[in-house]
């Protein structure tokens, strides 16, 4: 028999190497499932790569892609630090995507683009911020358990903007199809690089990357955030209070949330539908978990998230494969940073009796 | 007024609440027994579709319908193997587990049906289980087409409802999962090995919300698109804090939410003006608002999502 002994460390690059080798170990599995399809494997991959990175559109649209990403990776992140586990990341992008389609228009669209872009970014933090106190209060109020009241809410966020788009905000003139009213041009986030899509959006996903990381690492808050994740009996014995802690790390990572709906209509698409997010809300859990809760981490995780996905597009065009693979491996690769993590805490021992 | 009652008095409304209820009853059991045992399995959305795909996948290569629910099953098993692995051997986060193995049963399902069934007009169909006239109580006036045709599955579903009632509280094997999930520690003290009682609590549970997903393919449709669970597996769970961790509780509670359910449905049709949205909405806050009702009052097991290390605290 063996057991798992705790180590008494844990060595750095350790820390640096659980990801790599995670990815590399859930590339291989994925790699199984495309050669049972019959397709050749290091060719698939040299084909993700390429569609991702190959040119200067691809590469921006990879970008672009990384954007919402890195902004709900950065709201796990800051959440699962602190033991709250939001799992409502995609109902709170939907929140804030939608609240700026709303006030973006007829009701806010005389402001000058320097005071209309900062204050809808502003309304779409405040919408995701919304969404997570219903959690949260339950949680707080009723100690109902956050994960399944996040995951249900989605759902009810996604209704309900469905039901926003088909009737008060439906844009008139888009033949029927349930589509909201678009944003008006000067709302349209300025482009980070001309002639492509990605727009200033990714500068503030980094920024607030680097934001956050001060927060975590350098602040009382940030200090109090994590004492409260680690050991709550014991933060609110050294005088943390507790309750004021969850609802602001909540609000921290809702408003991120929020913030990525809000980007990703400002830079992107300009209107709301509901398949405005491809799962960026459940994605960001396994970005953040492959950053390892770490923000800076959490930016170079998206970026490997979004290869994956703008890369799969036309390696499936090409070679056949479904695109569902982008998924399969990046939900492979939470499983094996799972267990990477494992490894970093505790080593293999022989049982001796 | 009138309305409403027309839609509780008609015997479909009833014949869809137990249609409705069947995936749920199954998830609910499957939740709830991981659950006595200690391990929290947020898989279940995943599994559920997972079974839902494999099921539909072998009935239409020409497996038969009871080998397509038995698939499922196993399939189910499977994954609540690795849930296990990694919660029980490993002891890691049940939560981060349980969402990892959702993301990756669902998004594998969806890799393999696409690769199996290419991107079609219409999705291909199969000839699902028939309704099975019970002899003798079908031919009761109301009660007989409401609650006496339904597919076999849903008879099959109520009656795991009973036998796990049964063998939770009356068996030693039901005393060892409940122990194991109330304390390890003690359990191990009686002579019992807590991880081998978690796997196979775990994986047996797995096996039943296999077949609730495939139960959505098999019986209520007849063909497989992603996303077709709907969340069917949170609501499961929140079902199992409603029942209070109790089988008999958890049937009621699942008829009790497809009852809404099915309300719901028909009063779209008979109520104009009010966005249908709505109605699709209620089901999901009516089981938000459950958990709070219930959650105070709840007797959860007691070392639920704590991982047991043998000679650890």
């Amino acid at each position: 028999m063996m057991r798992f002994e705790p180590r008494e460390y844990r060595p750095l690059y350790m820390m640096a190497l659980a990801p790599l080798l995670a990815i590399a170990a859930a590339l291989v599995l994925a790699g199984i499932l495309i050669a049972i399809a019959g397709a050749p494997v290091i060719e698939a991959y040299r084909r993700i790569l390429l569609g991702a990175f190959g040119s200067r559109l691809s590469a921006t649209e990879t970008l672009t892609r990384a954007t919402p990403l890195i902004l709900t990776g950065l709201a796990a992140a800051v959440a699962f630090r602190a033991r709250v586990w939001n799992i409502g990341a995609e109902g709170q992008f939907y929140f804030g995507a939608v609240a700026v389609a709303a006030c973006g228009s007829k009701m806010l669209g005389s402001l000058p683009a320097l005071i209309l872009i900062p204050l809808l970014l502003i309304i779409g933090a405040i919408a995701g911020m919304i969404l997570i106190l219903v959690p949260l209060w339950l949680r707080l109020r009723f100690s109902v358990d956050e994960v399944v009241t996040s995951l249900i809410l989605n759902f009810i966020a996604v209704l309900f903007v469905s039901m926003l788009i088909d009737g008060v905000l439906k844009d008139p003139m888009a033949f029927g199809w349930p589509q909201s009213q678009g944003v008006v041009d000067h709302a349209m986030l300025p482009k980070l690089i001309a002639r492509s899509r990605l727009h200033i959006g990714f500068a503030i996903a980094v920024a607030l990357a680097a934001i956050v990381y001060f927060i975590q690492s350098r602040t009382v808050f940030g200090m109090q955030s994590r004492a409260a994740g680690l050991n709550p009996s014991g933060a609110a014995f050294a005088g943390v209070q507790l309750g004021a802690t969850l609802v602001k790390v909540a609000c921290l990572s809702g408003g991120l949330a929020g913030l990525a709906g809000a980007i990703e209509v400002m830079g992107v698409k300009g209107y709301v539908t509901t398949d405005l997010s491809p799962g960026f809300g459940y994605a960001g859990i396994v970005v953040a978990m492959l950053a390892n809760l770490n923000p800076l981490g959490v930016v170079l995780a998206a970026i490997f998230t979004a290869t994956m996905f703008v890369g799969a597009d036309g390696m499936s065009r090409s070679l056949g494969i479904p695109t569902y693979i982008a998924d399969v491996t990046v939900a492979l690769s939470l499983l094996t940073m799972l267990i990477a993590l494992f490894f970093t805490q505790y080593r293999i021992r022989r049982w001796a009796r | 007024m009138g309305a409403l009652i027309d839609i509780i008095a008609s015997a479909g409304l009833w014949a869809a609440v137990l249609r409705i209820a069947t995936p749920l009853i199954f998830g609910t059991l499957g939740a709830l027994l991981c659950e006595r045992a200690g391990v929290l399995n947020l898989g279940i959305e995943g599994i559920m579709t997972f079974g839902a795909m494999i099921g539909w996948l072998s009935v239409y290569h020409g497996a038969d319908l009871w080998t397509g629910l038995l698939i499922a099953a196993f399939a189910g098993g499977i994954f609540g193997l690795l849930h296990s692995a990694l919660t029980v051997t490993l002891g890691l986060s049940q939560h981060v587990s349980g969402l990892g193995v959702t993301l990756f049963a669902s998004s594998f399902s969806y890799y393999i049906f696409r690769l199996i069934v290419p991107v079609a007009g219409t999705p291909p169909t199969i000839v699902p289980f028939q309704p099975v006239a019970i002899p003798g109580l079908s031919t009761l006036p109301f009660v007989g087409p409401a609650l006496f045709t339904q597919t076999a599955p849903t008879y099959l579903a109520i009656l795991v409802a009973l036998i796990m009632a049964y063998i939770l509280v009356r068996t030693p094997v039901g005393l060892a999962i409940r122990m194991t999930g109330e304390n390890p520690h003690a359990a191990e003290a009686q002579g019992l090995n807590p991880m081998r009682v978690r796997y196979g609590s775990v994986i047996a549970g797995s096996a039943l919300m296999g077949m609730g997903g495939a139960f959505l393919t098999l019986s209520a449709f007849n063909s497989f698109f992603p996303t077709m669970v709907q969340g069917r597996g949170w609501i499961c769970i929140a079902l199992v804090v409603f029942a209070s961790w109790r089988p008999g509780r958890a049937l009621f509670g699942a008829l009790l939410f497809a009852f809404f359910d099915a309300f719901q449905l028909r009063l779209q049709t008979a109520v104009q003006g009010v966005p249908y949205q709505i109605f699709l909405m209620t089901p999901y806050i009516l089981s938000i608002v459950a958990l709070a009702v219930m959650s105070r009052r709840a007797r959860v097991p007691q070392a639920l999502m704590q991982p047991y290390r043998r000679g650890e605290r």
